[in-house]
């Protein structure tokens, strides 16, 4: 371990703190010191405790503040709990559902975007919808395989003057429909307040029996002869789809006692047709916000292309 | 594109190109493993998709119904469907349908080897539609753009490529020229409906 790498560590960790607490990077260079050359503590770890130890002077919520920050785009963020900075535009501000967020929305940059929260108990100044900034240490999280970032009290927010065209991360894709998959067509789903399971056997698999109510929606693959792309449509886009309401597919269920005529008719009308699909990814699946007739391919420039090889 | 992992992608081939891929084979011992025919332009097919014209339907079965379809692509070839008691959809489909008609098909490549030791290429449809024209134009372009990228690339070699190269006597030049004819045939149709 040599000075040098100390006294690197010592100023990014004073810089950290030093608008916050009266510390000086002698101070916290000794700290470290003390940790790896008496204590023979890996360098890490002592940066950790010494972190750890401003944290706590400062008031801080520890949280799990490794060190560390960079800048990064907002599609590199793929691990929780890093502490990043990033640049981003403000894309959209909601309005937040609890008391102890400030400001919740949606940051963008050339990459992607990425959801935000910052917390009432930072006080933090407030950004505004379609400015860009400099947002400094921000922590990283995850829930169910969607990344945010979450502001907080070390967190600087410096407005940047210039703009940012902000990547659109929906999925595009073009292909056939080649196979609707079971669970499409008339489906049931969970009566219960908060619950969406669609219905087996009248069962929800969280809630048991039940009634249930009606919708429609199509999990349809899309394959384009390269790739196989799982697609679900909602209720709104299968019947503009299919051109079959929820109604009418009650009645054609009603009238041959069997909901599956529903998805036979569904099939019939869509499967072999050509669509473009955008829309967000979730999970394995694209949900489809916009479907469209795919343009209708130039084949003159492909004679062309075919006669010159 | 992100894809769910094991489904298998529908190829884009034209029926004389499919027709020629009589060499099929698996890639593990197991049983359930997919099969896949060996395309001559070096890529392998456990599914297609193709939209052609469909010409002719006759129930071939002799215990019970076995229904042959005959779908027709713009170059002339032929894809021969077979659907009986274990494809249900695709086998009422052929059962009702009245030729001519464009038609989709999504399906598995089978082979047979006949009597004189021919082997004939064939599909199990999954799904049979009837589509439109505009639908059709998409398919053979689509069809000419794919198999082109694959005659380009079979030059640089690839697993699938040597194995054609090994098991097959066939240029990928036909296949080439299999392309410019469907394109040339929608040039000659549109100029034949926009004339006076």
């Amino acid at each position: 371990m040599t000075e040098t790498d100390l006294h690197t560590e010592a100023v990014e960790i004073h810089d950290q703190f030093s608008d916050r607490l009266d510390v000086t990077v002698d101070e916290v260079s000794e700290r470290l010191d003390t940790l790896v050359n008496e204590y023979k503590v890996p360098l890490s770890e002592a940066r950790r405790s010494v972190t750890n130890t401003y944290l706590d002077e400062a008031g801080i919520d520890r949280d799990d503040v490794t060190g560390s920050d960079e800048h990064v785009s907002i599609t590199d963020i793929d691990t929780p709990e890093q502490w990043v900075d990033v640049t981003a535009k403000v894309v959209e501000l909601r309005n937040p559902d609890s008391d102890a967020i400030a400001q919740a929305g949606t940051l963008g940059d050339e990459t992607g975007t990425i959801e935000f929260v910052s917390w009432s108990k930072s006080e933090l100044p407030r950004v505004e919808e379609d400015a860009v900034y400099r947002l400094g240490n921000v922590v990283t999280d995850e829930y169910e395989g969607q990344f945010s970032v979450k502001l907080n009290s070390t967190t600087t927010i410096e407005q940047v003057d210039r703009e940012l065209e902000v990547s659109n991360d929906d999925a595009e894709i073009t292909g056939a429909l080649v196979d609707i998959q079971s669970g499409s067509g008339l489906i049931k789903r969970c009566p219960e307040e908060d619950c969406t399971r669609v219905l087996q056997n009248g069962r929800c698999a969280e809630h048991g029996e039940g009634d249930g109510e009606f919708d429609l929606r199509i999990k349809g693959v899309i394959d384009d002869g390269t790739t196989v792309q799982d697609v679900i449509f909602d209720r709104e886009m299968t019947e503009s789809l299919t051109g079959i309401s929820l109604e009418k597919a009650q009645e054609m269920a009603m009238d041959a006692l069997d909901t599956s005529v529903v998805a036979e008719e569904m099939n019939e009308r869509l499967l072999g047709q050509y669509y473009h699909v955008t829309g967000p990814n979730f999970n394995r699946y694209v949900l489809a916000d916009e479907v469209t007739e795919p343009e209708q391919p130039d084949h003159e420039a492909m004679l062309i292309k075919a006669r010159s090889i | 594109m992100s894809n769910s992992a094991t489904r298998e992608v529908a190829r884009r081939v034209f029926a004389r190109e499919f027709n020629d891929a009589t060499y099929t084979f698996k890639e593990s011992d197991d049983e359930l493993a997919p099969r896949y025919a060996l395309l001559p332009t070096g890529k392998r097919a456990n599914r297609v998709f193709f939209v052609g014209t469909l010409t002719e339907t006759e129930d071939v079965g002799q215990d019970s119904e076995y229904w042959q379809g005959r779908i027709v692509d713009p170059d002339g070839g032929t894809f021969f469907t077979y659907a009986g008691q274990y494809q249900p959809d695709a086998a009422s489909m052929l059962r009702e349908l009245e030729a001519p008609e464009y038609v989709a098909v999504v399906g598995k490549p089978r082979t047979f080897e006949a009597d004189d030791g021919d082997v004939n290429v064939s599909v199990r449809p999954e799904s049979i539609t009837v589509v439109d024209e505009s639908t059709r134009n998409y398919w053979v372009v689509e069809t000419a753009e794919q198999t082109l990228e694959r005659v380009e690339q079979f030059e640089n070699g690839g697993e699938y490529a040597q194995l054609a190269r090994e098991e097959y006597d066939l240029p990928v030049e036909n296949y080439r020229r299999v392309a410019v004819e469907a394109l040339e045939s929608l040039d000659t149709e549109q100029a034949e409906s926009t004339a006076p």
